[in-house]
């Protein structure tokens, strides 16, 4: 556990809704959740949560820190915005779910394994190189993120597809070797250096 | 000089040898053919669509926005910036309008941007290319260009989530809109309004993270084109028509299926309208070819 989450846990006790509006991004909606659970229903991928969104607000409110933040169930969100648009309050559901996703990784909860958190992060990394994606290498990452030898069996898996991509020019291999880029990475690389300076300022003022 | 010009944000998709670099292609053409320029924003970055989260707290993922709001400002001052790729237009319309919300907010953008020599003051209006179609150029207008009425072809307008969510095209609806439709129907093919899966989820990048389950949804998306006797599909999503198109073999593997269902972008369905060649229209970038496309086009 993170020093952060430690703090985070000493300073909010047993408010975990306060902990929330605090610190999550549009957190301060939570409360204005009407139990109704149209977000939940219009999820595409609502089967697959163990908690869907409906249920993430009310554990909120119940203080089921752990459960919320340890769960996977954030990282099924395909960002459809059908919630959004659907919600009668007119919650940033959406917007919460990533909120929350991003603020269990900050403290170290987040799920080790979970892929879709692993991929965010790959292409986290991978954009902040350069300051553009290298489709390239994202689709690597994600093939060998599992070791070698998976990777290879994910790359001969797919490689009939990664064929028709190339000879449609829609994959090319020269991206391997460096690749689209912009010309100012370095000051690209600092403002967002800067922005997360202020954004953990604030996170730690609130421990 | 052209009639219209914009400020373009392509997108990292859009680059040479990128994944729908056949988008920006066919929306070059496009551009041609209804005598609007676009002028690329010098050295744009990602915007780290929807998928930055992860690692990308909320102000570093909207500095990425902001920056390139502020090189707009810079180089094409004056112009509205456009998008072409539903993520880049979404991530810079939600950042421009957080920072219109929270003034906070604003100032730590340009706190952030000060580092790298940049400032914003974000009057820019942030708008879709559709938007420039339907609002700037209108339908009765797109119609009168047409030169090959795409006679004959029977196209589901899969609009997908977020060209249509949260923020969508002024007058249409979340639910059903109609937008795409409207376009075929300019364009002399035959529209299918009530295709029901026209707002369906792909999966977006949980294709890459979660292929089992956004599969599934794929299929559905292209088995309702199927039974509502479409010949292809037309999508103005670069991420939509990729999942869309690219995973047929692997879904004909895991279900049974037997997909072979073309997925075109509208600027393609325009190009070809408008008498441009199969290369212009960058159907040669097509994994299943759309052959009744093709056949226009080569006449």
């Amino acid at each position: 556990m993170s020093d952060m989450n430690t703090a985070m846990v000493e300073k909010y006790r047993n408010d975990f809704l306060k902990e929330v509006e605090a610190n999550v991004e549009e957190g301060q909606w939570v409360k204005m959740c009407m139990q109704c659970g149209v977000c939940s229903g219009s999820c595409p991928l609502g089967n697959a949560w163990a908690h869907p969104p409906q249920e993430i607000f009310m554990m909120i409110r119940a203080g089921k820190r752990d459960e919320v933040l340890k769960s996977d169930s954030m990282w099924m969100c395909t960002s459809c915005y059908n919630c959004i648009v659907r919600c009668p309050r007119e919650l940033p559901i959406t917007h919460i779910m990533h909120g929350l996703a991003t603020y269990s990784k900050r403290l170290g909860l987040a799920p080790k394994t979970q892929p879709t958190s692993q991929f965010s992060e790959i292409f986290w990394n991978n954009m902040m190189k350069r300051g553009r994606v290298n489709e390239l290498k994202l689709g690597l990452s994600l093939y060998f993120k599992d070791g070698f030898g998976q990777g290879i069996k994910n790359a001969l898996a797919n490689q009939k597809l990664g064929m028709s991509m190339m000879k449609a020019k829609r994959m090319s291999p020269a991206e391997f070797f460096g690749g689209h880029g912009i010309k100012d990475a370095s000051g690209l690389q600092k403002m967002i250096k800067k922005a997360e300076e202020i954004e953990l300022a604030k996170l730690k003022a609130n421990t | 000089m052209a009639k219209r010009e914009y400020s373009y944000y392509p997108g990292c998709s859009s680059q040479d040898g990128a994944s729908s670099s056949n988008l920006k292609r066919s929306i070059d053409t496009m551009c041609e053919v209804l005598d609007v320029k676009l002028n690329e924003i010098p050295d744009w970055n990602c915007c780290s669509a929807s998928i930055g989260y992860g690692s990308g707290g909320v102000l570093p993922r909207m500095a990425l926005s902001a920056r390139n709001i502020a090189l707009s400002e810079q180089h094409n001052a004056g112009q509205d910036i456009v998008a072409t790729c539903a993520a880049c237009w979404l991530a810079t319309k939600e950042a421009a309008e957080r920072f219109k919300e929270d003034e906070n907010f604003f100032q730590e953008a340009n706190t952030a941007l000060a580092e790298a020599n940049l400032k914003m003051t974000n009057q820019t209006p942030i708008r879709h290319m559709c938007e420039v179609l339907i609002e700037d150029i209108g339908y009765e207008a797109l119609s009168e260009g047409v030169k090959k009425p795409l006679e004959g072809i029977k196209i589901a307008g899969y609009v997908g989530c977020q060209t249509n969510r949260p923020f969508g095209i002024a007058g249409e609806s979340f639910e059903n809109p109609m937008y795409l439709d409207k376009m075929v129907d300019s364009l002399g093919a035959e529209a299918i309004p009530t295709y029901e899966k026209k707002v369906q989820c792909c999966g977006g990048a949980l294709a890459f993270s979660e292929p089992e389950r956004s599969q599934e949804m794929i299929k559905g998306i292209i088995e309702a084109a199927y039974d509502n006797g479409a010949d292809m599909i037309a999508t103005p999503c670069p991420l939509c028509q990729a999942n869309v198109e690219i995973y047929q073999d692997q879904i004909n593997e895991r279900f049974g299926t037997k997909f072979e269902m073309p997925v075109v972008y509208y600027s393609q369905l325009i190009d070809v309208a408008y008498g441009r060649s199969a290369e212009d229209a960058a159907l040669d970038g097509q994994i299943i070819k759309a052959k009744k496309l093709d056949d226009i086009a080569a006449k």
